[in-house]
């Protein structure tokens, strides 16, 4: 399970559906897609897995690697970790008890709420600012993304990671170990499986950042499984399975619920990759002052905007609030309300996320700065429209590409077309048809008089 | 192109005041070229705090100026130049949590009174002149080795 360096992504490319087009180079916030001979290439160092080109290809050429249901078979045992998203994909008379209860019925041998690892996160990440071991301000290390968008782009803010596994790694690590224990089973003979509403989560799970091995096997995507859900939920006929989790834990799939979890006030909350990158450049600047947590996720509305879900994450949001809300009423803490988790006396393992600074122009400054010099040359003699036809997101992207050798000025449809033109005029000289012509061009006029 | 030829890049932005449209351009561009570059992320963010402050002084307390960088691969040398008020105590200004901004440029969440202190802090040379009634100019240079 412990990933080689060189780099995983779940996000791939459909070599075969990809007609070059230009739409996801333009929304990938790292820059790392290019269009090279007709086809999307992704630079496997930039990229931070956050799905946004998978929702901006009209042709679906970009998909997650996720894991297939025959997996299941590798296992003697069984157990899926829903995430709160999933409970705000059905409808409002449809509750959690029954999703879970409509998990088993599709196969798995057992559930594990990832809100209740949320919880507990939740709760060390409180008694770690309690007991000054955390001062702010520290980032959420949930979204993976978000994660992998410091590591690349703003290194320095890696020490301002939250040092804790993230909730769906915690639940896991304890689903794995209670029932090792209940069954008396090797634990790897249990298949633990994320159900994920996104990509970044599958790339956590086979390429952690932490320092730490996943403790999950394998992801299916919510989508995948929704179909099969939806009908595991009519077999159950009503029949709910019991949920553990609390409001809190469930609210981190919607915004603004971590910050309410490890309550503290003073709190950032920022959603969508944009608005991530620049609050986190806010951050560096040090301009974000006063601010104890940093609640950041990739997608629009938290998790419930993830690519892998199935109904509008708006739509969702909505569900899941009300959930919250009815959950919110349960208030015994959670060692009560699950004894047999008290007995694991289980302890957050600690993560530790190092910096991947992205490539710069030149491994030597001093070869950046010849190449700098030189992209700007090039760029001033580059239209400046940002087509995106050269297959690099901006003009700027291209005259850097090209000071490194990566790609050459021809791939410029409105320079290729002027060299076109010119060589043109060269071949029409050298053959003479220039004067020709214009001897012609000459007899005519003259005739016209 | 030479072994040893030790590359400079300049760069120059023109500053007016409280052109809160434009704040923060240039210490931005400053920050992605710096970074582009491969400097050291501390050596990165020392400078553009730095620049980002001297930037600030002269869009809120001067009329306009101009903010000058030049980078070699050893250090990076920052000149803010502005036509205004000058300070007329230097040392004053220096201190934390001194300032003279009116009310409307505090509510916009300037005015601590921390952006010259903080340019000495983070700088690794530091020279501030000023004429009252004529303008203000500051040096500042961060060295790109281990700081
Ligand atoms: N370029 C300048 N022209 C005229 N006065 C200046 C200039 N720069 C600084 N000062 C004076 O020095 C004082 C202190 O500057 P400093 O940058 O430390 O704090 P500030 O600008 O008031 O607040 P902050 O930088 O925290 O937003 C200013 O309030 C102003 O009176
Ligand atoms: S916000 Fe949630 S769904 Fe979106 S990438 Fe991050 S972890 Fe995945
Ligand atoms: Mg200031």
């Amino acid at each position: 399970m412990i990933s080689v360096r060189g780099y995983f992504h779940s996000v791939r490319l459909d070599r075969e559906k990809c007609t070059g087009c230009v739409n996801c180079i333009k929304k990938c916030p790292t820059e790392a897609i290019r269009v090279r001979h007709g086809k999307a290439e992704i630079n496997e160092q930039k990229c931070i897995d956050c799905g946004e080109c998978i929702g901006a290809c009209p042709r679906k050429a970009k998909y997650v690697e996720i894991d297939s249901l025959e997996l299941l078979n590798s296992y003697k045992y069984t157990i899926a970790l829903p995430p709160p998203s999933l409970y705000g994909q059905f409808p409002p008379s449809v509750t959690p008890g029954q999703i879970l209860a409509a998990l088993i019925d599709l196969g798995f041998d057992d559930v594990f709420e990832v809100a209740v690892g949320a919880e507990i996160v939740a709760a060390e990440t409180r008694r770690l600012f309690r007991t000054g071991e955390l001062k702010g301000p520290v980032i959420s290390s949930n979204c993976p993304a978000v994660v992998r968008l410091i590591q690349v782009r703003f290194p320095e803010l890696t020490k301002r990671i939250l040092p804790l596994d993230p909730p769906s790694e915690v639940a896991g690590r304890i689903a794995r170990q209670l029932k090792s224990r209940e069954l008396g089973m090797a634990e790897e003979d249990i298949g633990v499986f994320y159900l994920t509403p996104c990509a970044a989560k599958v790339t956590s799970i086979k390429a952690p950042e932490g320092g730490l091995p996943s403790y999950i096997d394998g992801a299916f995507s919510i989508q995948q499984l929704f179909p099969l859900i939806s009908r595991s939920l009519k077999n159950v006929q009503g029949r709910g399975r019991q949920q553990r989790a609390s409001g809190l834990g469930v609210g981190f799939g919607i915004p603004g619920g971590e910050v309410k979890a490890v309550g503290r006030e003073n709190s950032l909350i920022v959603e969508g990759i944009g608005n991530v990158d620049n609050a986190l450049e806010e951050l560096e600047m040090g301009h974000i002052e006063g601010i104890d947590y940093i609640e950041a996720k990739a997608c629009n509305g938290g998790c419930v905007g993830g690519i892998l879900n199935v109904v509008n994450g708006y739509v969702a949001q909505v569900r899941l609030e009300r959930i919250v809300r009815e959950l919110d009423q349960v208030h015994e803490p959670l060692e009560e309300r699950w004894p047999n988790l008290a007995q694991l006396n289980f302890k957050v393992p600690r993560i530790r996320v190092e910096p991947r600074p992205m490539q710069p122009l030149d491994s030597d400054i001093n070869g950046a700065m010849a190449k700098m010099v030189a992209a700007e040359g090039i760029l001033r003699t580059l239209p400046g429209l940002d087509c995106g036809a050269c297959g690099a997101p901006s003009c700027k992207a291209l005259a850097e590409d090209i000071a490194q050798g990566k790609s050459n000025a021809n791939s410029c449809i409105f320079i290729l077309r002027e060299r076109i033109m010119a060589l043109g005029m060269k071949v029409y000289n050298l053959a003479g048809i220039g004067t020709r012509m214009e001897e012609q061009r000459g007899d005519k006029e003259e005739g016209e008089e | 192109m030479e072994e040893n030829f030790e590359q400079t890049i300049s760069l120059q932005f023109e500053l007016k005041s409280h052109d809160f449209v434009q704040a923060g351009e240039a210490s931005s561009e400053i920050r992605r070229r710096l970074k582009k570059l491969g400097f050291a992320s501390d050596v990165v963010r020392r400078a553009a705090i730095a620049a980002y402050e001297a930037e600030m002084n002269v869009i809120i307390h001067a009329r306009r100026g101009r903010l000058q960088v030049e980078i070699t691969p050893r250090q990076i040398l920052i000149i803010a130049q502005d036509e205004g008020p000058g300070i007329s105590n230097i040392h004053q200004a220096m201190q934390e949590g001194f300032t003279t901004a009116p009310d409307m440029i505090r509510e916009l969440g300037f005015g601590a009174g921390m952006g010259l202190p903080n340019i000495r802090r983070f700088a690794d040379e530091f020279n501030i002149s000023s004429c009252a009634g004529e303008g203000t100019s500051l040096k500042i240079v961060i060295y790109a080795g281990e700081g």
